[in-house]
């Protein structure tokens, strides 16, 4: 790569050509504060003015998120002008801004106190009247509040970029301007996804999950039976919430944890993940023996759920009707488990931490549940979970490591755990198709080829005789791609797995957010690498699993022999397989 | 929410057409979307979204960044007044005030009986005949608070003949 020779604060460097003032600075060990640039100008439009610095050859200062570096270029960040500069836009954002930190959730995460902090923004210099303000908190999911908005856009190229959707955008000009969905709809009332990458980008409180916890804390106090059960992702990430390196595997003090918050029973999601492979994989195998409606379509993730439902309402036939895990598990729990155990229903209430916002909107779907029973009644997302887990005073990090409990339904296998990364349901179920196709177990159970990160990965597999295609996307940018090509009958597919946020679960909208200014201790590269270390946790306990296939769960074969019958039986799909609406107006 | 007619689908979809090769047909579109439709409600932003494949919100960005865009059908008459600096120190505001007083209205408002618009306008080019006021076109040189009441008179009239 071509090089030019610059210097900061009179010393010189010689950095890649091409790149920003302020990705070149933070290659020679300057952070120039800044709020709308995030991750390599993923979400930058020099909107937020913090970044300005001093740089020979441009006249006035320059934003240097976008501005970039030349041959001979002389940068001052610390010029007594770009001091001043930057702390009279920060200045600026905050006479607009509403400033009950104290109550807002995001404080101690917030990057707007933090630049406000380096740039010495402290004195409310520019009183006066404000923008009106917007609280959105009409959907289950997603909080919006304009009054901690800084307009710096990055929600708005988030939803953008990744799902091409866009739902969010700016709106009026000046002094009124506000970041929402058109004509300041609420959520819940345009075409949102609710997948909650909106809310990992957000660098204040504007945009932040609803929260659920009062909801679980009232179960309690009501003397409910609450039993918890936690996706995979969530324990790939949790330790991140109390200062553990990102990729750090917390099982076992997560499960210590629960117990302590008070949760009667502390279950894995993954014994429900193992039972929608079961279901998914018959479903797929009977599609392909049947002559019925392929490719089919894996359909954990609500948020690609609600993406189908509003956009491609004429092709929901294509997507498989197995419920997403935490819901099948919890049907089990309470239609099969509470009797076991004595409880009555009506009584049991069944908290999923979840790495997913949009679990939360999903749990409220009539559909979700069965003889008058929610199948689940409270989702908690990671981030809400550390918040509960400090508020009970926990010392997360010295807690020992236990086990989840262990009656009729603990046992999990390593498919169950990579539900969590974007491939792992693919890759699960393809382990328990070969076996119920071929009756024996494939050698070699790791599909590397719909593993990684790549917008869209392609696959051939012989399953007993047959060539198969499959396809593995997530984010609705791909999904686009590919479901254009059903729409169009050009599908090469016969099973694709999609998953709404981008890389999956780990990096779903309910996990702790990723920002390298508050991660000292990580890597440089963290923002580019983190999805990747938490994948890592994920496969890593997969590998360590002693059964590592869907169908070789001892109690999953005894809740079929006792309770369930077989895979998509009358039973099973009772409780087990949902349906889509295909009458979803896109505002209304 | 209201859906288009199917003429109206007709003509949305052809003026979309008409920019299938550009590179960034929106300001385009929706130029000719008002002037021809007369207003651009979230209905049609949606159905421009569809064949354009730019985000309803992105759209309804543009329709509220600049003034010359409409969400709303507007009066038969549109009163443009300047409120550029010219036609400012030469006391434009109070005609346009006048306006307001008499139809009822604020700028940027339609009467009831959809006769009659008030848009503000920023300079329109006819400094030297300021104050200035434009109806459909027709411009009023030199007007004064005075005339105001004539000039909506004349197209009431208009109206009743």
């Amino acid at each position: 790569m071509a090089k030019v020779n610059i210097k900061i604060e009179g010393i010189p460097f010689e950095v890649d050509a091409g790149l920003t003032i302020l990705e070149a600075a933070k290659q020679c060990g300057f952070e120039i504060p800044s709020l709308c640039a995030f991750n390599h100008g993923e979400c930058s439009k020099a909107s937020c003015r913090v970044c300005l610095v001093e740089a020979t050859g441009a006249r006035g200062l320059v934003a240097s998120c976008v501005y970039p570096v030349a041959e001979g270029m002389e940068i001052r960040i610390s010029s007594p002008k770009a001091v001043a500069a930057r702390r009279v836009s920060v200045e600026l954002l905050l006479s607009n801004h509403n400033r009950n930190c104290q109550e807002c959730d995001k404080n101690g995460k917030c990057e707007l106190l933090h630049v406000a902090k380096i740039t010495g923004a402290q004195e409310d210099r520019y009183v006066g009247e404000k923008t009106p303000v917007t609280v959105d908190m009409l959907t289950p999911t997603i909080k919006r509040d304009t009054s901690k908005c800084v307009l710096c856009g990055r929600c708005v190229e988030r939803c953008k970029g990744a799902h091409g959707i866009g739902i969010l955008g700016f709106e009026n000009r000046g002094f009124k301007t506000i970041v929402a969905p058109a004509e300041n709809r609420s959520f819940i009332n345009s075409p949102c996804i609710m997948c909650g990458q909106c809310i990992n980008v957000c660098p204040t409180g504007a945009l932040m999950e609803a929260s659920e916890i009062e909801k679980v804390d009232a179960a309690m106090a009501q003397g409910k039976y609450v039993v918890v059960q936690t996706a995979p992702a969530v324990r790939a990430a949790l330790g991140e919430e109390f200062g553990m390196k990102i990729g750090t595997p917390v099982t076992g003090k997560m499960v210590a944890a629960l117990r302590r918050l008070g949760f009667k029973k502390v279950f894995d999601t993954n014994f429900g993940a193992d039972l929608t492979i079961m279901e998914e994989a018959t479903e797929l195998l009977n599609r392909i023996k049947n002559g019925g409606t392929l490719p089919m379509i894996t359909s954990c993730s609500p948020g690609w759920v609600n993406y189908a439902e509003y956009y491609y309402p004429d092709q929901l036939s294509h997507l498989s009707t197995c419920k997403s895990p935490h819901e099948m598990f919890g049907a089990i729990l309470k239609n099969y488990y509470a009797a076991k155990i004595g409880v009555d229903p009506k009584d049991m209430f069944v908290v999923s931490i979840m790495p997913c916002s949009c679990k939360k909107f999903e749990k409220g779907r009539p559909e979700m549940e069965n003889n008058g029973y929610r199948d689940v009644d409270a989702v908690l997302t990671t981030r809400e979970l550390g918040k509960v887990i400090r508020r009970a005073g926990i010392m997360f990090d010295r807690l020992p490591d236990e086990d989840f409990d262990t009656d009729i339904v603990h046992d999990y296998s390593g498919a169950g755990v990579i539900f969590g990364v974007t491939g792992g349901v693919m890759e699960a179920a393809l382990r328990t198709a070969y076996f119920v196709l071929t009756g024996k177990e494939r050698e070699g159970i790791v599909f590397n080829e719909v593993r990684g990160f790549q917008n869209i990965r392609e696959a051939e597999f012989e399953l007993a005789g047959k060539k198969i295609k499959v396809a593995v996307t997530s984010a609705m940018k791909g999904a686009k791609v590919l479901l254009d090509q059903v729409r169009e009958g050009k599908s090469p597919y016969t099973f694709i797995e999609i998953m709404g946020c981008p890389g999956g679960c780990i990096n779903g909208g309910g996990q702790p957010y990723v920002r390298d200014v508050f991660l000292p201790n990580e890597d440089a590269d963290i923002m580019d690498t983190y999805m990747e270390k938490r994948a890592k946790a994920l496969y890593s306990e997969d590998e360590r699993q002693t059964v590592r296939q869907s169908h070789n769960n001892v109690q999953l074969q005894d809740l079929y022999k006792e309770y369930l019958g077989e895979p998509n039986s009358h039973l099973a799909h009772e409780l087990l397989h949902t349906h889509y609406n295909a009458n979803r107006p896109r505002f209304d | 929410m209201a859906h288009l007619s199917e003429a109206a689908v007709k003509q949305i979809t052809e003026i979309c057409n008409r920019y299938a090769d550009e590179k960034t047909p929106l300001m385009m579109i929706l130029s000719d979307v008002q002037r021809e439709y007369g207003y651009i409600p979230l209905e049609v932003q949606e159905l421009v979204s569809e064949k354009t494949g730019i985000p309803v919100a992105e759209i309804y960005g543009v329709v509220t960044f600049y003034s010359f865009f409409s969400l709303k059908p507007k009066g038969k008459y549109v009163i443009g007044c300047c409120l550029g600096t010219a036609c400012y120190v030469k006391g434009a505001q109070q005609v346009i005030d006048k306006f307001s007083e008499i139809l009822g209205i604020k700028a940027g408002e339609t009467t009831a009986d959809g006769l009659f618009t008030i848009d503000a306008l920023r300079c329109i080019g006819a400094c030297g005949i300021a104050p200035a006021v434009s109806i459909n076109g027709k411009v009023y040189p030199k007007v004064s608070v005075n005339a105001v009441a004539g000039i909506i008179n004349e197209y009431k009239a208009k109206e009743n003949a």
